[in-house]
């Protein structure tokens, strides 16, 4: 009993590490931007098929989980002026570009649904030829890149460009009376942001074995139950603590639905336990706090522009 | 003196060609000296706000031209003008943001205009200019660098905007309204402050209002929108001997109707 709690607590660890990304991303726009952005569902599927198709070719695992980071990076980016220099509202361009890339990863993975990875050097095939378990080289590989990730953001939101980003998502008109560039700053935001996500499709199709076209159906749903929780938990954070608990939040997620899995549920019932958590990581806080989400947690329900 | 701001035949017309087509502005022509501090009133609907928002350049210009230190910048956008042109609202929410800690505030304002790269946003050099800014406030502030800004009252936020509006020299500084929303006690004490940092750097200014105590009582120069025109511009020596009750009639003989009381002005 303790043991096979104890492998469900590290797979949950492993995999949330991985999964941390995607909140990460989310968090970006969600929270610091203040834009609903569903293209995270179609780049984390790009950012599978990327590594996969190079690892495949034999390029080495981390120049290819780089490769994604660039391929979701140019997603963002379509979204971003799809937003800004067309003015088409976020909620709309994410999904105009989730559609669209959908095609895009089709084509990356030769139209093939699905890609495997059977016998092919990854990622963490590098921490394991260092004598560690598999499970285990995934935990640290996955301490290795999301920490990476963090410390590189955290310094971004400190320097002059990352204040000016924090601002437009903050008070856009206050911005631009200071000479910020938001649409550019808006742009950029996208870009981290899905650059970040293929990165967690990257690191999961390795640690899955297979990239997967439909991969990125609810995975948005991942992201956002994991700054929830990571909210509820701890309240009112600087950016860089804020960033290291979405890490704790995204473990605690896979946890909670590991446990819904351990009662039998059928594998395609997944996606249903997945809303179903969220909705009830969404509802809980505000039956304990009428003034729910007060400032730095801003209402979730701001779904707007 | 030379000449920092030029308003030419400015038009404002609102949903154009509509049966609601409202003509907000109907030819502004306006010119301000360096050092000019203009307060500007006039009943709800004259233009003030259309006005200040022209030359801030949040709403596009179709029909006229806005000319700052001999440059046309009647087609530039909000960022473009930002180098020149500061800027306070009536809300205290709404200059700065919420989110960022004062010298996050503080920060974004010294750059106002400025290119910005991935330099430290807050600089060392820095904080102990913006102590020795913010203790010339007298609100205990200088100490709160690291808190976020929302923690603040509406005063201590408009007058921290206020701060940040002047901490980069400005060729123009446009406060709307910018004591409306706060308490009597708290609207003095802006107000004063105002005053300070404007005659300090000896600044340009357009200070819309809606107390006309306030009008009289600052600037050098006091102007009257009537139905998106001019309809009085007095000097500062008429100023000085004016009181509320000497302005309204000044304001009925211009306009030659009637105000029926001065709710329409105040309110």
């Amino acid at each position: 009993m303790i043991n096979t709690f104890w492998e469900l607590f590290l797979s949950a660890t492993s995999q949330g590490l991985l999964w941390s990304l995607m909140a990460i991303g989310v968090y970006l726009t969600f929270r610091i931007l203040d834009l609903a952005d569903m293209t995270a569902e179609g780049s984390f599927p790009l950012g599978g098929a990327i590594a996969t198709m190079c690892l495949i070719k034999g390029i080495n695992p981390i120049l290819a989980t780089l490769a994604a980071f660039v391929g979701g990076l140019i997603a963002g980016f379509v979204t971003g002026v799809l937003n800004t220099k067309l003015r088409i509202p976020s909620l709309l361009a994410g999904i105009i570009t989730m559609t669209g890339l959908y095609s895009i990863t089709s084509r990356v993975m030769q139209n093939a649904a699905n890609v495997s990875l059977l016998g092919k050097d990854t990622i963490f095939t590098i921490a394991q030829n260092w004598g560690l378990s598999r499970n285990n080289a995934v935990i640290l590989m996955g301490v290795i890149v999301v920490f990476i990730v963090i410390a590189l953001l955290v310094i971004f939101f400190r320097t002059e460009i990352g204040l000016a980003m924090r601002a437009t998502g903050d008070n856009i008109q206050m911005s631009a009376a200071n000479g910020i560039k938001t649409q550019g700053m808006k742009i950029l935001g996208y870009m981290i942001s899905n650059g970040c996500i293929a990165l967690s499709g990257a690191l999961l199709a390795q640690n899955n074995g297979f990239a997967d076209l439909n991969s990125g159906v609810g995975t948005i749903v991942i992201g956002l139950a994991s700054i929830i929780i990571a909210e509820v938990l701890l309240r009112n954070l600087s950016i860089g603590a804020r960033l290291l608990t979405l890490i704790l939040g995204a473990i605690i997620y896979r946890l909670i639905l590991a446990l819904v899995f351990q009662m039998n549920v059928e594998p395609s019932d997944a996606k249903l336990a997945s809303a179903l958590v969220l909705v009830v990581c969404l509802a809980l806080p505000n039956f304990h706090l009428p003034h729910n989400l007060k400032k730095g947690d801003k209402n979730v329900s701001s779904l707007k522009n | 003196m030379s000449q920092v701001l030029k308003i030419k035949d400015l038009h404002q017309t609102f949903e154009q060609g509509t049966v609601n087509e409202n003509r907000v502005l109907r030819g502004i022509n306006l010119e301000l000296v360096a050092g000019d501090f203009v307060t500007i009133i006039g009943s709800n609907g004259a233009g003030k706000s259309t006005l200040l928002n022209s030359i801030a350049g949040t709403l596009p210009i179709k029909q006229g031209q806005i000319i700052l230190n001999g440059n046309d910048i009647t087609k530039l956008p909000v960022t473009r003008r930002a180098e020149k042109i500061s800027r306070v609202f009536q809300d205290p929410k709404m200059g700065t943001a919420v989110r960022l800690t004062v010298e996050e505030n503080l920060a974004l304002a010294m750059k106002r205009g400025q290119k910005r790269g991935f330099r430290a946003g807050v600089k060392k050099k820095d904080r102990d200019f913006f102590k020795s800014q913010l203790a010339q406030l007298n609100l205990n502030l200088e100490n709160r660098l690291g808190t976020e800004i929302g923690l603040l009252s509406g005063g201590q936020r408009q007058a921290i905007t206020l701060l940040m509006a002047t901490l980069r020299r400005p060729d123009l500084i446009l406060l709307d309204e910018h004591t409306a929303a706060l308490d009597p006690k708290t609207s003095i004490t802006v107000m004063q402050l105002t005053e300070k940092l404007i005659n300090e750097q000896n600044l340009t200014a357009f200070m819309v209002t809606h107390n006309m105590e306030d009008a009289i009582r600052y600037g050098n120069r006091l102007i009257m929108l009537h139905q998106g025109r001019v309809a009085l511009d007095l000097t500062e020596k008429e100023k000085k001997s004016l009181t509320v009750a000497k302005l309204m009639e000044m304001f009925q003989k211009q306009v030659g109707t009637e105000v029926k009381d001065d709710a329409m002005l105040l309110a």
